[in-house]
This record gives C-alpha cells, sequence and structure tokens, in this order.
C-alpha cells in the first residue's frame, strides 16, 4: 500500500569546526501515505538529514536513496521530482507571489499551457490568489509558509520535503498548512515534516525523533508515547502554592518528570513506581490524582532520561524580595502606531510582585511591541508603561539596574569567550573585582559552564547558550526579569531546566514577564495577556482562559484550544 | 567610579571582540601592512626608467657633451638614436620614447658664436605627468651645462635660479606619502571599527541587551570611541616606525603635537563613524555609509591632489573634512617641524568638526535608540 521512498543507512556528517558530528549513524526510511515527521531541537540534525536527501549535501558515509538514486553522484535523476522547502530565503521577499511562482517554474522548466494550469491549482490549493500581486515579504508568517509550499510543489514533486513549516506561524494558520499537507498525501506524496515543536510532532503519521545528531526513536507517535502509559498523572486542587509543590513532587524518587499546567501539576512517574498519596508533598486536603494520556514531549523526556531535578541552584543563591502585593509592571492604555497601523493599541495589564506573566499571541500581533515598550527598548506613541513605579525612559540607570533581560536569540557576544561574556554583563550591571570573581564562578558553577569558561561562545551548543544567557541576566539579582521567547529551539530538557530556574527566582520574589509561543509554557504563568491584532483581547489565568472556551462537547480544552478559540472569535468579530 | 568601571568593562569587551577573532586581528594587521609596503612603490610620481630619443642633427662638440651629460644623469636608462624627424615621431607614437630631444645642425656653432642655442624637446603629452616630470629633468641638465659653459668662459650668467626642495631635498616619494598614509590608514580603521560596532550589534540582538542595562547611550558612546580610537592609534604608530625605521623618513617635529593632532582627529572620524552606524541598522548598510563619506574625503584631503589646485568654491568644501586638516598635521610635524602655532591652527577646526561629529551622533543614537 505504502511504498518506500526514501531510506538511508548510517549515514553520518560531520561539519568543520563543530565538535559533534551533525549526524551520527542514523538510520531509517520514508514511506508515501502519511506524513512523517523529523522531530528534534534545532541543532540536532534535521536540516542536514532534509538536505542529505535532498542531494544538496555530500554525506559522510552510510547509504542514501532517494526514489531509487543516490541523491549525492545523481541528483540530476531526483531534482525533477523532490520538492524542497527550507526554513528560510526559500521566497525573495522583494518580488510578488506570482514573480515568485513564475521564478521556481522557470527553474523547473514548468511551461506553457502546464505552468498556466498549475499556477491555477496551486494558487487554489494555497488559497493565494487574491495576493497573488502582493510582495512575498509583505504576507504574514502562514501566508509565506503557504507561498513556500506552492513553489515546492510545482513540479509535481513525488517527495516533499518541509523544513520546519510551523516556524513563525500561528496555530490557526499552522492547522490550514497542516491540512493541506493532509491532502497532499492522501494524493500520494510522501512528506517529511521537520519539527522542534513536539505537539506538532504528535499530529505525524509517524516520526524520527532525533537528538544531538542521534537518532532515539523512529515509529508512530502512539508507539512513542506507549511505555509511558498509565505513567502520567496530574494533581489537581492543589491548597497551596504550585511551584513550591512541583519542587517537592520532584525531588519524590518515583517522579522522573514534572511541570505545571495552570492550577495543576503534571507529573510523570517512573516505571513500576505507585502515586504517593497527596499528603506527603503538602497538597491539601482536596488534592487528588487524574491519570492524563501521556504527551510527547513526556516520552521525549523520558527518551533523553528523564527531567532535570527540580531544585534551583540559581535561586538559593540570590536574596529573597519581601513579597508585598505591590504592583510592579503596569502597562496603561499603551499604544505604538507605526504610520498608520497600530501595533499595540491601548493595552492595559498590571503585574503584582512575584507572579509571572506572561504574553502570547499569534506572530506579528504585537506582543513583542509591546514587550519592548514595557522594558524600554521602544518609545510608545501613547499611554504609560512603568517599572518599579518608575518610567524606564525617564529614570534609566536605576530602573534598569533592577531588571534582567534575555531575548529570542540569546544575545551573547558571539566571538568572545564564556568567561568574558560573564565579566562582561556582570560588569555592565557595576560587579566588579571580588565580588565579580565570586557572582561569575557561581554562575559557572551553577550552569555548569565551568568546562567551557574559555570556550567561544558561538561554540556553545544551543542548550548552554541559553543557560549562559540566562546566567549573565541574572547576575545582578534583578528584581524583575523579562524574558522573550526565552526557550526557542532549545531541547525539552533544557527548557524543563530553564523552568525550574524562573519557578525557583520567582518563589523568591522575582516578577517574570515572558512571551511565548509554546502552550505549554504558558501554563507556568500565573496570569497570561493574549494579544491579537494590537489588542488584548484576553487576561487572566490559564485556567480562566481555558474556561471561556469550555463547551458541552470539549469541557477541558488545552491551551492551545483556547488560544485558537479566543483568537478566531475576534476574527470572526 | 561606577561610571569608569562600566566603560572600562565596554572598552574591554569590544577589544576582545575585535582580537579574539582571527579576521578581526588580520582586519587591524592586514591593511597597515600592504599599504606600508605597496603604497610608496605604487604611488609614486617619480620618473624613473624613462627612455629618451636624441635626434642630434648637429653632431658638433657642444651637442656630444651635452649628450653624455644626459646619460650620466641616471634620470634616463634608455637613449634611442634618431636619425629623422619622421623616426623621432614614430618613437613617441610608439611609446618608444618618453620624450625627444632635437639638436639642431646649428648648435655647436651657434654656441661658440654666443648666439642663443634652441633646442628643441618634444614630449609625450598623452603621458603628461611624467614627461613633464622628466622635462624638468632635461632642463635642469641643460641649464647646468650652460652655466658651466659660461663659467669656464670666464662669463658670469646675470641671474641664475637654484631650485631646493625644502622639506624633501631628494623629492623622495616615501617621504611624500608615508606621513599622509598614516591619515589615510587610521581613516580607515577607525571610521570601519566604529560604523560597523554598532550595526553589528544591532543585527546579534546584542545591542538591545546594553540598552536595557544600566548603560546610557552615552556611556555605549564612550565605549565605542575608545576602542576605535586605540586602532587608529596603534595603526598610527605602527606606520610611523616603518616610517621612520624602515623607509628612513626623517621624523623632524613633535610626537606630541602629532599625537594631540590625532587625538582630535580620531575623535571627528569617531563622531562620523557612530552616527553612520546609528543610522544604519545593519552592517551592510554601515560598510557602503563608511565608504560614501571616505572616497569623497579622501580625494578632496590633499592627499591625492593639493587642495591650493582645486577651483576656489571647492576649496571651501574641504574645511569641514577632518582628513585635510590631519592630512597637513602629519606632513607638517613629519617633514618640517611646524610650529605649535601653526599645528594649532590645524588642530582647532579638527575640535570643531568632532564637537559637531559627536553632538550629532549622540542626537542620532538618543533618537535611535529612543
Amino acid at each position: 500500500m505504502s511504498e518506500v521512498v526514501v531510506s538511508f543507512r548510517e549515514v553520518s556528517k560531520s561539519f568543520k569546526g563543530m565538535e559533534m558530528p551533525a549526524l551520527d549513524a542514523v538510520s531509517g526510511e520514508i514511506r508515501t501515505g502519511r506524513i512523517t515527521g523529523l522531530v528534534g531541537p534545532d541543532g540536532a540534525g534535521k536540516t542536514t538529514l532534509l538536505r542529505l536527501i535532498a542531494g544538496l549535501l555530500e554525506k559522510d558515509s552510510g547509504e542514501i536513496a532517494t526514489l531509487g538514486h543516490d541523491p549525492g553522484k545523481e541528483a540530476a535523476e531526483i531534482r525533477e521530482r523532490v520538492g524542497y522547502m527550507p526554513q528560510k530565503f526559500g521566497l525573495y521577499e522583494d518580488l510578488s507571489v506570482l514573480e515568485n511562482l513564475t521564478l521556481h517554474a522557470d527553474l523547473r522548466n514548468v511551461i506553457g499551457q502546464e505552468r498556466r494550469e498549475t499556477f491555477d491549482r496551486l494558487l487554489e490549493f494555497t488559497d493565494l490568489k487574491r495576493f497573488a500581486d502582493r510582495f512575498a515579504g509583505k504576507l504574514s508568517g502562514g501566508m509565506k509558509q503557504k507561498l513556500g509550499l506552492a513553489c515546492a510543489l510545482l513540479g509535481r514533486p513525488k517527495l516533499l520535503l518541509l523544513d520546519e513549516p510551523g516556524v513563525g506561524v500561528d496555530p490557526i494558520s499552522r492547522k490550514e498548512l497542516w491540512g493541506m499537507v493532509e491532502d497532499l498525501v492522501s494524493q500520494g506524496i510522501a512528506v517529511v515534516w521537520s519539527t522542534a515543536y513536539l505537539d506538532e510532532a504528535e499530529l505525524c503519521g509517524t516520526t524520527l525523533v532525533l537528538n544531538e545528531g542521534k537518532l532515539l526513536f523512529s515509529g508512530t507517535p502512539r508507539e512513542m508515547t506507549a511505555p509511558l502509559e498509565g505513567q502520567c498523572y496530574q494533581l489537581k486542587n492543589l491548597s497551596s502554592g504550585k511551584r513550591s509543590l512541583l519542587t517537592k513532587a520532584l525531588a519524590r524518587p518515583e517522579v522522573s518528570d514534572g511541570s505545571i499546567q495552570g492550577h495543576h501539576l503534571r507529573l510523570t512517574f517512573r516505571k513500576g513506581e505507585k502515586l504517593f498519596s497527596p499528603d506527603v508533598i503538602g497538597a491539601g486536603e482536596t488534592a487528588e490524582w487524574a491519570a492524563v494520556r501521556p504527551r510527547f514531549e513526556d516520552a521525549f523526556i523520558d527518551l533523553l532520561g528523564g527531567g532535570p531535578s527540580g531544585e534551583s541552584v540559581l535561586a538559593k543563591h540570590v536574596r529573597a524580595i519581601p513579597s508585598d502585593d505591590e504592583v510592579v509592571i503596569e502597562a496603561q492604555n499603551l499604544t505604538k502606531k507605526f504610520g498608520d497601523f497600530a501595533a499595540t493599541d491601548s493595552v492595559s495589564f498590571q503585574v503584582k510582585r512575584g507572579e509571572i506573566y506572561g504574553l502570547l499571541g499569534p506572530n506579528g500581533a504585537g506582543k513583542s511591541t509591546t514587550f519592548k515598550m514595557m522594558c524600554g527598548l521602544l518609545l510608545p506613541t501613547s499611554g504609560k508603561a512603568s517599572v518599579v513605579g518608575l518610567d524606564l525612559r525617564k529614570s534609566a540607570g536605576k530602573a534598569r539596574q533592577k531588571l534582567g533581560y534575555m531575548a529570542q536569540k540569546f544575545s551573547l557576544y558571539g566571538g568572545i569567550t564564556v568567561q568574558q561574556n560573564l565579566d562582561f554583563f556582570s560588569g555592565v550591571y557595576g560587579l566588579t573585582g571580588q565580588r565579580q570573581r565570586e557572582k561569575t564562578g557561581e554562575m559557572a558553577d551553577i550552569f555548569h559552564l565551568q568546562p567551557f569558561l574559555k570556550s567561544k561562545t558561538d561554540s556553545l551548543s544551543l542548550g548552554y547558550k541559553q543557560r549562559l544567557a540566562l546566567a549573565c541576566s541574572v547576575m545582578h539579582e534583578p528584581d524583575l526579569l523579562f524574558l522573550d521567547e526565552p526557550t526557542s529551539g532549545v531541547d525539552p530538557v533544557t527548557r524543563r531546566e530553564f523552568w525550574t530556574h524562573i519557578n525557583g527566582l520567582v518563589e523568591r520574589g522575582v516578577t517574570v514577564m515572558v512571551t511565548t509561543h509554546f502552550m505549554d509554557e504558558a501554563e507556568y504563568c500565573d496570569r497570561i495577556g493574549l494579544v491579537f491584532r494590537g489588542k488584548l483581547i484576553a487576561n487572566g489565568t490559564p485556567d480562566e482562559l481555558k474556561a471561556m472556551v469550555a463547551t458541552a462537547e470539549n469541557p477541558d480544552p488545552s491551551m492551545e484550544d483556547a488560544f485558537i478559540e479566543l483568537v478566531t472569535g475576534k476574527e470572526n468579530a | 567610579m561606577n561610571f569608569l568601571n562600566r566603560i572600562r568593562t565596554l572598552v574591554i569587551k569590544e577589544l576582545q571582540s575585535l582580537l579574539n577573532d582571527r579576521s578581526g586581528r588580520v582586519l587591524l594587521f592586514m591593511p597597515v601592512i600592504l599599504q606600508t609596503v605597496l603604497f610608496p612603490f605604487a604611488a609614486t610620481l617619480e620618473v624613473k626608467n624613462a627612455s629618451l630619443a636624441v635626434y642630434n642633427e648637429d653632431g658638433g662638440l657642444a651637442s656630444i657633451e651635452l649628450m653624455q651629460r644626459f646619460a650620466a644623469s641616471g634620470a634616463f636608462t634608455e637613449f634611442l638614436p634618431m636619425q629623422s624627424q619622421s623616426q623621432v615621431e614614430a618613437a613617441i607614437e610608439n611609446r618608444d620614447a618618453l620624450l625627444a630631444v632635437r639638436i639642431p645642425e646649428d648648435f655647436s656653432r651657434k654656441l661658440a658664436l654666443g648666439e642663443t642655442a634652441p633646442v628643441q624637446v618634444m614630449l609625450d603629452g598623452r603621458r603628461s605627468n611624467s614627461s613633464q616630470i622628466a622635462f624638468g629633468y632635461l632642463q635642469s641638465i641643460v641649464d647646468q651645462y650652460l652655466k658651466e659653459r659660461s663659467e669656464t668662459a670666464g662669463r658670469i650668467l646675470p641671474s641664475e635660479m637654484v631650485t631646493r626642495y625644502w622639506f624633501n631635498p631628494s623629492l623622495d616619494y616615501p617621504k611624500y606619502i608615508l606621513p599622509s598614509l598614516i591619515a589615510v590608514i587610521t581613516t580607515i580603521g577607525s571610521l570601519i571599527v566604529t560604523a560597523l560596532s554598532v550595526a553589528r550589534e544591532r543585527e546579534q540582538g546584542t545591542f538591545d541587551q546594553l540598552l536595557v542595562s544600566p548603560l546610557t547611550p552615552e556611556m555605549i558612546m564612550i565605549g565605542k570611541a575608545i576602542p576605535a580610537m586605540m586602532v587608529a592609534f596603534f595603526q598610527a604608530t605602527l606606520i610611523l616606525l616603518v616610517a621612520v625605521f624602515l623607509y628612513h623618513v626623517p621624523f623632524r617635529g613633535s610626537l606630541a603635537l602629532l599625537y594631540t593632532g590625532m587625538f582630535f582627529y580620531s575623535l571627528a572620524l569617531v563622531g562620523v563613524g557612530l552616527l553612520i552606524s546609528a543610522v544604519s541598522s545593519t552592517q551592510q548598510q554601515a560598510f557602503l555609509g563608511a565608504f560614501v563619506f571616505m572616497m569623497p574625503a579622501i580625494l578632496l584631503s590633499g592627499f591625492t591632489a593639493p587642495v591650493e589646485n582645486m577651483p576656489q568654491w571647492l576649496q571651501y568644501l574641504t574645511w569641514p573634512n577632518p582628513i585635510r586638516h590631519f592630512v597637513e598635521i602629519v606632513k607638517g610635524v613629519f617633514l618640517k617641524d611646524a610650529s605649535f602655532d601653526r599645528i594649532a591652527s590645524l588642530i582647532w577646526p579638527l575640535i570643531v568638526i568632532s564637537a559637531c561629529t559627536l553632538t550629532a551622533a549622540s542626537v542620532m543614537f538618543r533618537r535611535k535608540t529612543a
């Protein structure tokens, strides 16, 4: 029924200047009739594998057969029948939708009557007909990916390789894109969908899970999660603080991994271990266990040897900030206009000391703009952003000394060493001499950076870069922490560890403001502001947001359900 | 104290970023080495190895002596004896000779009679610069010959012109080029370092990180300016040493004056660099911006063509050009031990210019980062 389109055996590939091979003896196959998910964090080797299959790279060793040919030696044979959609740069932003299609059609030699028919079919299929004359650069993330898909589909390929099509695409467009790809699969095209999002992996027909160049698992998502069946539980109706309870729960020998879900805890138990009484960790009388289905992420973490300990060493090293219930971050009718376009439109919210506040929203919805105004990187057109009661723009030095900032791309200096980065950021925040040496040493210990202190920061793996970035932003013991998509692309274990630290800091009284597009990360927040088209369309605890969209058919919606419901509700309004 | 510590932190980071990187180190040293090696040879204005065509119709004693003097001068390596006027024309047309001398048949006779004896010289106008310089050599040989001849005859010429090139008596071109090179190379160094560094930080996202820190825009600017000035000073010193010890260009003036001038010059440039970096959002833009400034600035600096040769309105336009003043300072201090007053009169425009560029840069910086 389903035929093997690609098979590879013991494929390895190394790149110059990298210590670890990008791919290390990876084997597997890709078949028609289902979407093959190529799953793994950034730097796992997904793109390398796709490029090897497409014949854009030459392997070091092993065997690959793409549509019956060796892609390295007979690239010309397969080129016509393989569609490859790279992560970026696939489109010319200064060309219109139609010009992009025409260019790719020229390259693939799709001409004459065939071209007209193909264009009609693809524009129909991707629903881009209305935008044919628009510049590709002016399309939304979702539409860009659709156009990329259309370009990759031009020569009626037998095999379609999609490199992270879900990046920069909001959940709604992602659903549409997914629907289109499923349609293609039913037409007999073999599709590979690479992703770093584990919830996307869960939807795939079959998966190849990579981590640090090694194949961790190959099989259906169900097979992936099967070993954990009956080991995942939610602990509901907690009487005391969820964060300290999570720390206690993770300290139990029975528990291998855990996270926060709104007001509940979600725990994974080790094989053969029994549930403990909620009393043991002081969860209160009303607390009760509820079995839940294991997720792809649980299984991934299990494959990597379980989650990190729930105790943050970092939190132990920072001073406790007395909780005073004071509002420390406040936006009042915050507005930012770029020309006529209001990127942020009279947004108001308050964050109290010791809270985690999350800004959530589709790409381009204005969460980044709002975030930048809050930490003083952008000047509001009108309205006010104040932090610890001070306007960041006016009382720069004092207020800024109190805040820590960590951005999406871990803005570290890549050309200098890890130690030099630590020295620099501690120096900027006024640490000198003995105290500076102590603090940087402490950070190196906490984040296990000792072996890399003399290495160039660029050479670190993504996970370590992320640790270093966190270290650099908390060395001066800030009261407030601004995190802009802090865990993009890192593996789930590093993400768990990151949140352990954040939870620990919050327990010590630090206030956190975070933007994220990971729905499970939103669950860690005390309160969430959902931003859409520049407006704050919902503001509340994760459970409140979920309750807003609960229906008879779906009494227990996920965070993603809530997101999609709330955003589409506004879209149709 | 805290202020100074933060500046120090910024400067150290900047230098580490420059020096940790192999390509960064190459970028600091290579232009200096390449240019000090190549420029003095490539950009020479001297005429050496020129060939001279001689059409001697005379054959008399005087004409032969004159020709021997041409040969002995060393300015011409090749002599092409010509037999006819048409041959002479062909030699110049085919570029066999840069210039040709025709001694008429009555040359010796006229000289002997004490009459004026003209000599015809034909130059290749396509190579006007070199042929004119060669013509100068020729003329001085003829003058010298005539002078000596009249002296032996017991007569004294009514007046005599003695040419002496001050500050560079042997007209050695490395001596002219190398001091100017100090100005040009420090321009490239400090301008590119400042223009690119902010843009690079913008591209990598580290600039936001600096802006949310307690650093003020002024601190960031100072932190960018100092390393660039250090680079400029370092490169200038390197060329200075090469000029003095390798090319034996005499250094006549005061080092302190030179470095004072250099300080204000690099300050002015850093202002330009920061201004460029404040308005560019990518390294590519910054790079282009630096070149858009640099090309005309070097052209109008007096490095390639003297400012005095430019039309008056253009001369006024060169005043805000910091390179122009610094080229004069370097040459003045280097070659002629210019007086303090003279150098001071060149430094104050630099102070004015740097005040303007730095103010503009900090306004743009504040606006762009706000």
